[in-house]
């Protein structure tokens, strides 16, 4: 097992020319705070991006800045905050699901697509994310969008790249756009629910005029014993007070909302970001999937009624984050889901899970068949010799 | 005549045209194939009318099927396809070729589904901007992004060139507000990606398609998130006796942690050509004009322009207009939106479509105003100013090859330097066969063979609107699938 730590574009592009010429496959990282996602890669040499570190571009009247790859979110976020600003995605962060430690890194935020709860109002990390540098498996060094937020000159590979999981090339600086920090944020408390009610609230809350930034919904005993459905709103001072009396009237029907105060709101928000309510036991998959909202009640009522599950939603009920004791469910539940999702629509992703778990099934949704013909060949026009993160998303992907 | 070059035809491919047309009209019956020499003039060109090439035949399907047929059929022949929507493009995205099929979505136009709890709307490619907002208008929602151009252009034509709109500060463009597409690869195979759910496993196809300008695959579905209108929106002038201090006063704005939905710039030669088109009550008597819209309730826009304002007075604003009613908020983006049309009236224009980082506003303003005055040329300023999209027109006589030819080197020039001050060659337009010989000024070698070898993964032999977006020299061409 050797390490590769580059601390330049330059050496990067060397170390991946190398591996080219001596078709070693290299494991992508940044700082490894998601170890246990994905297929299990066969390599024995990993490139981290860690020592690829620092800002390059803080331009907080454009709305905009660059960082080498391997800077840590929490550096990023500290910049912005001195301004007012913010990454408006609200990334995940993974380290309470894996148990890892270490900081999690801007380049695989942008490398996984990673985002969190505001996703619903401000789109995903790709959505941000509006250029980057990367070096292809061929050790080209190739740019591609920018740092201004309207570019459509040629093809969108920057939108390609997020996503990727370091599978068509290594990342060595991003540029995201970003957004003034909502100034107060609190939110609004609806209890004992059953799912399908709880998202029906959910849905209409998004379709509000008052914006609301976050909409989960806690089934009982995940979070206390009492059902949770949670709606993040924000704004500065009067206008929170405004959003939060006319959302509570708007959404009487469901019953009466209880407020819950900026601190302990930001607490809970982090949680539901971070998949907190799942992270326990340790030794259970995760799964992550997608379906449309008006959905997810449905869909989880039927696949739980032939598996012993926790979970919860977030996304306006579109996001469903599901845990599974792999003792009792050997596949982690893959087939059924997926085969509820047949017919449902949407996707699903196991987030962690056991090794052996990982190398059995399909961590990331199977694609038909046309499509995973079309990923080879994007996959082959990036990285022809296949030595980055191979197979890490489908055989040979 | 111009200097973009477009290839010269495929005889073989010439000489069997009355072959070809009877084999489209076998596929798509009754009017669906336009092959009559008259009928063919109006899809000789798009809204880069400068340059017009009338094409071999023109299929309208009214079906996927019937775009798949086509689509295989054209593979097979080897004849080139040309996707169009509504030829609103300002870069040439849909000029044909003599040798071309243009295949239009147009009569693809319906509404397939609205489902407001999930934000969504399900449509043919072919249904016009402006129709789905109005579809689902009445229920309190809207579509986000708004080209000028929105009561023609298609979202086809939207999702092929990533349209943006002057709203996109706040909502972004349309990459940011389309969740899947139904899209026909050029071997006839239907590919559902994304849907009614977020965040497609795998790779970003939907985000590739979005801004490929018709390269890849032809759209015939789509769908869109839909939002819910604010509560009120407010449009105000704000006239600047310079167009610098407007520039400062727009930076201040965002450096302030504002975010206002729209801040549109214009200059003193647009501000008359709008005003005299639209009478939309514009100051006649500054040097540079903001239209800043704040939306939200009553308390929260007056909170957000009260902030404005402050800032505005700091920079030394001499004119500030509040719409007063539904009537005059509509008139003010009347005249902006009509910007490109009113120029129309007054002269032929070619508009750029750059984007500079929006602290360069100032210096770029003032190299645009040399380089238009060293070709002795007159420009009008319009643009998106939050974002630092340009959209400066060039006016010209198109009857006079020499000032034509001044205009586009002009127009170059522009572009040029939004590249060197940090920008891109197109913020919203695309690059078509506009600023295809320009991509090297931006790109290297390097990065555009990467761009081309993912293009080629849909289109080996280059038969998908050929001639656009990259040089035609240096092509790089892929294996058959």
């Amino acid at each position: 097992m050797s390490d590769l730590t580059p601390a330049s574009e330059a050496e990067l592009v060397s170390m991946v020319q190398q591996a080219m010429s001596d078709a070693t496959p290299l494991f992508v990282r940044g700082n490894g705070t998601r170890s246990g996602l994905g297929r299990t890669v066969q390599s024995a040499t990993t490139l981290s991006t860690s020592n690829l570190s620092g800002i390059t571009l803080l331009e907080p009247a454009e709305m905009v800045f660059s960082a080498k790859a391997g800077t840590p979110v929490s550096v990023v976020e500290a910049a912005l905050a001195e301004h007012g600003q913010a990454l408006t995605f609200e990334p995940m962060d993974h380290r309470r699901l894996y148990g890892t430690d270490k900081e999690p890194t801007i380049g695989a935020v942008a490398a996984g697509n990673i985002s969190g709860p505001r996703r619903i109002i401000s789109g995903a990390a790709r959505d941000s994310l509006i250029g980057v540098r990367f070096v292809n498996g061929k050790g080209e060094l190739i740019k591609n969008g920018g740092r201004v937020m309207k570019n459509v000159t040629g093809l969108d590979l920057v939108k390609l790249l997020s996503g990727s999981w370091g599978t068509l090339g290594i990342l060595s600086e991003v540029t995201f756009k970003v957004l003034p920090k909502p100034i107060h944020s609190a939110t609004l408390q609806f209890s004992n629910l059953a799912d399908d009610k709880a998202i029906a609230a959910l849905c209409e809350a998004m379709k509000s005029q008052f914006e609301a930034s976050g909409a989960a919904h806690l089934p009982a005993g995940l979070d206390g014993d009492q059902a949770k459905t949670l709606i993040r709103l924000e704004g500065f001072e009067t206008q929170l007070r405004y959003r939060l009396d006319q959302m509570a009237k708007y959404l009487s029907e469901f019953g009466k909302a209880e407020e819950i105060a900026e601190a302990e709101s930001a607490v809970l928000w982090q949680g539901i970001r971070d998949c907190g309510p799942l992270a326990e036991p340790t030794d259970h998959a995760v799964w992550k999937i997608s379906v449309a909202p008006t959905k997810g009640a449905d869909f989880m009522a039927r696949f739980a009624s032939t598996h012993d599950t926790r979970y919860f939603f977030d996304w306006s009920g579109g996001l469903i984050w599901v845990a599974i004791d792999p003792q009792t469910h050997a596949d982690a539940g893959a087939s059924a889901l997926r085969k509820l999702l047949a017919e449902t629509g949407g996707h699903a992703t196991l987030m962690r899970g056991p090794a052996d778990l990982r190398s059995r099934i399909e961590v990331f949704h199977p694609q038909p068949a046309a499509v995973m013909r079309i990923t080879s060949q994007i996959k082959n026009t990036f990285d022809p010799q296949n030595i980055f993160n191979p197979g890490f998303m489908y055989s040979g992907v | 005549m111009g200097t973009i070059a477009i290839p010269e035809p495929n005889m073989d491919i010439l000489a069997r045209r009355q072959e070809i047309v009877q084999d489209l009209q076998k596929l798509v019956s009754g009017e669906g194939v336009i092959s009559d020499p008259t009928e063919l003039v109006p899809y000789e060109t798009d809204a880069f009318t400068a340059y017009r090439r009338v094409p071999l035949a023109v299929v309208l399907p009214q079906t996927t099927e019937q775009v798949a047929a086509v689509l295989k059929y054209c593979n097979k022949a080897g004849v080139p396809v040309i996707p169009r929507g509504a030829g609103t493009s300002l870069s040439g995205g849909a000029i044909p070729q003599e040798d071309a099929i243009v295949i239009g979505v147009a009569k693809m136009s319906r509404v397939l589904d609205v489902n407001y709890s999930n934000r969504t709307a399900t449509v043919q490619a072919g249904i016009t901007n402006l129709n789905v907002s109005d579809h689902v208008g009445p229920d309190g929602f809207f579509y986000a992004p708004d080209p000028s151009s929105q009561l023609a252009c298609t979202i086809a034509g939207n999702i092929g060139m990533n349209s943006g709109g002057a709203h996109c500060l706040k909502y972004g463009v349309t990459t940011n507000n389309l969740l899947g597409v139904k899209m026909v690869m050029l071997d006839g195979t239907v590919l559902d990606i994304g849907g009614e759910h977020l965040d497609a496993p795998g790779y970003d196809l939907l985000g590739l398609v979005c801004g490929s300008e018709g390269q890849i695959g032809i759209i015939t579905e789509a769908v869109v998130r839909i939002l819910p209108k604010p509560e009120g929106a407010r449009p105000v002038l704000f006239g600047f006796e310079t167009a610098e201090s407007a520039g400062e006063c727009v930076a201040s704005i965002i450096a302030a942690g504002l975010v206002p939905v729209a801040m549109e710039f214009m200059d003193k030669l647009a501000i008359e050509i709008c005003e005299a088109f639209a009478k939309a009550g514009y100051p006649m008597d500054v040097a540079a004009l903001l239209i800043i819209e704040v939306e939200g309730s009553e308390a929260e826009m007056r909170e957000q322009l009260g902030k404005i304002i402050e800032i505005a007075r700091r920079h030394g604003v001499k004119t500030i207009k509040e719409s007063q009613s539904a009537m005059e908020a509509a008139a003010i983006w009347k005249g902006r939106k009509s910007a490109f049309g009113a120029t129309g009236r007054v002269a032929d224009y070619i508009c750029m479509d750059g984007t500079i980082p929006t602290g360069q506003l100032p210096y770029v303003l003032a190299r645009m105003a040399q380089i238009t005055d060293h070709y002795g040329l007159r420009v009008a300023n319009v643009f998106h100013a939050g974002d630092g999209n340009l959209h400066p027109l060039i006016l010209y006589d198109v009857n006079d090859p020499a000032e034509r030819q001044k205009a586009e080197d002009a127009g170059n020039d522009i572009l040029t330097l939004c590249v060197e001050v940090g920008g891109c060659l197109t913020g919203e337009h695309g690059v078509g066969i506009e600023k295809r010989d320009l991509m090297r000024v931006q790109f290297t070698e390097e990065d555009l063979r990467q761009q081309m070898l993912v293009r080629a993964v849909f289109d080996p032999a280059w038969q998908l609107n050929p001639a656009k977006v990259f040089p035609l020299d240096g092509r790089v061409s892929g294996q058959a699938a």
